[in-house]
């Protein structure tokens, strides 16, 4: 982890309140998909967790949806240097994917898995990916994700677009080696309960620190007591304890 | 550098900075950022006799100038902050670390503080008797003079190091019961824990923390901790740690002049991790500034 200034170059809208902010800055700690930066903001107390959507040299894409007064704060930045604590937490771990991974993104969890799916194409895995969000208006990354060359499927809940229902109508088609995956926690659940292989879950919490220090984001699992932000935020499949 | 050196029940510090206990865990994970060995010391995560998850999450809640938290003193229990974290620590810390301690009985205090004292790395116990997160133990000692006085003779009974007790903000009078701490023998004072807080989701129309409330720290409680450490320090003669919202060199040397021997830097560390090493490094500026010469000079010396 370090603490870096990072310069915004891009923030524009995806969907109504989804934004997306292309940033220039240092991103050689970057090491993993599914990390997360954490971002100081005038006036607010705590810093803003943000998942990372890509990261290449010298550039970090950082996709939000604007829920609250940090994010709203931040739609509204059009130039100007961010601070960021970069990079949290543990990130996925491509290196037991197989050879024919899915990776299955529910609304705002899409973005982490834009980096993840770039990761396991350049390993030269056969990728699946299901975009799931409630309405047509919603989507967003569909293109991004076939021009990775990956087998895309969206599902919405109201059926405007693609596959009527939850992600888990389109598992039950895809023949897949280990899963991936990053939404809400009901989402997170019903992939846990549908999915036939081992995989990897991404979680959320409110967080006071974002690197361990704090106990505010711990979570027990069947293999002791964890901190989303340091140990997680991603969990193996066969450690998930969930809370009712 | 002499100038910054302060004595704290008998030890001397390089300087009078403590990052406090729950913002720093064991010390190793802010020791991948920078020589953790140029503070004063750290207090580690309150201890309990046996192993803690500690309370339901979510367990933080954003305030103006601060936040709420309700942790619960999650911590792997004595015997494994021995056996497993004090060995990790001496990887990446020479000094005496400051042991904070906390219980829900009187035994639970003496067997915790016992089993620390024996530790060479320790340097000083606190005394936790404010912890405003769990039900049954923590705060409700430190809200009685009496309670508090019984717990600090158990612990005094039973350990060799100075043992500095940490006091509660969320009581009537705290003038009286840091006089009770300092009669049954405390070797020091450290105030003030967190305020009692909560806060409420708009939206959900839920407390936003699953305990419901939490205790408040951060810069909007700076003046309240000035002026609990003034008051203490006017009534006792045992040193004091004072903190609260402490986030710059400027507070420290507040605090001091208020009356505290030591500072201790809490949620700061969670917003900006390399808040402490920023502080020290600031320190001979500011006191320049203000025509001070050495900090063990102006302890108390508010006019």
């Amino acid at each position: 982890m370090r603490q870096l200034l990072f310069e915004i170059k891009e923030n524009k809208p995806l969907t109504k309140d989804i934004m997306e902010m292309v940033l220039a800055g240092d991103t050689s700690d970057i090491t993993r998909p599914g990390q997360f930066v954490n971002i100081k903001l005038d006036g607010l107390y705590l810093r803003r967790p943000i998942s990372i959507c890509d990261a290449e040299e010298g550039k970090l894409t950082l996709i939000y949806k604007v829920v609250g007064k940090g994010t709203e704060q931040m739609r509204d930045m059009t130039e100007g240097n961010l601070d960021i604590l970069s990079s949290l937490g543990n990130g996925y771990d491509t290196s037991i994917s197989g050879e024919k991974p899915l990776l299955i993104g529910g609304g705002v969890g899409v973005p982490p898995l834009y980096m993840l799916a770039k990761e396991l194409r350049k390993e030269g895995k056969e990728v699946s990916v299901i975009l799931g969000f409630n309405t047509k208006d919603e989507i967003f990354y569909e293109e991004e994700f076939k021009a990775l060359g990956c087998n895309v499927y969206v599902t919405t809940v109201d059926g405007s677009y693609g596959m009527k229902g939850f992600v888990t109508e389109a598992m039950k088609e895809i023949d897949y080696t280990h899963f991936f995956t990053c939404g809400p926690e009901p989402m997170l659940k019903a992939v846990w309960n549908a999915s036939k292989t081992s995989g990897q879950l991404s979680f959320e919490e409110r967080m006071g620190c974002g690197f361990g220090a704090c106990m505010g984001c711990s979570c027990k699992t069947l293999t002791g007591f964890k901190r989303i932000c340091k140990d997680g935020p991603i969990m193996m499949k066969e450690e998930i304890l969930w809370k009712d | 550098m002499e100038r910054l050196k302060v004595n704290l029940c008998g030890l001397e510090m390089d300087n009078p900075i403590i990052p406090a206990s729950g913002t720093f865990g064991y010390g190793y994970e802010f020791a991948e950022l920078y020589d953790i060995n140029m503070l004063g010391t750290f207090s580690f995560k309150g201890t309990t006799k046996d192993p803690r998850f500690g309370n339901p999450t979510p367990r933080i809640a954003e305030c103006t100038a601060g936040m709420i938290n309700a942790v619960g003193l999650q911590n792997p229990g004595v015997e494994k902050v021995i056996s497993e974290e004090l060995p990790k620590l001496a990887k990446c810390f020479d000094k005496k670390v400051m042991a904070n301690v906390s219980g829900f009985s009187i035994e639970d205090y003496a067997y915790t503080c016992e089993k620390l004292d024996k530790c060479d790395q320790v340097g000083w116990l606190e005394v936790n008797i404010s912890c405003p997160n769990v039900h049954g133990g923590g705060m409700s000692f430190g809200t009685s003079p009496e309670a508090a006085a019984e717990v600090v003779r158990a612990v005094k009974a039973v350990t060799t190091k100075p043992v500095i007790v940490k006091l509660s903000p969320n009581v009537t009078d705290i003038v009286a019961i840091a006089k009770a701490c300092e009669e049954a023998g405390a070797d020091g004072l450290s105030l003030i824990n967190t305020l009692m807080g909560m806060r409420i989701d708009l939206k959900t129309k839920k407390p936003i923390i699953a305990n419901k409330m939490g205790g408040f720290s951060g810069p909007a409680i700076f003046p309240v901790a000035v002026r609990m450490v003034y008051q203490v320090a006017q009534a006792v003669n045992i040193p004091i740690v004072g903190m609260g919202g402490v986030s710059s060199a400027e507070d420290v040397i507040e605090l001091m002049l208020a009356g505290a021997t030591a500072v201790q830097v809490g949620a700061a560390n969670l917003v900006d991790p390399y808040i402490c090493r920023d502080i020290i490094n600031d320190l001979p500026r500011v006191m320049d500034k203000y025509g001070i010469n050495s900090l063990s000079e102006i302890i108390g010396g508010v006019k």
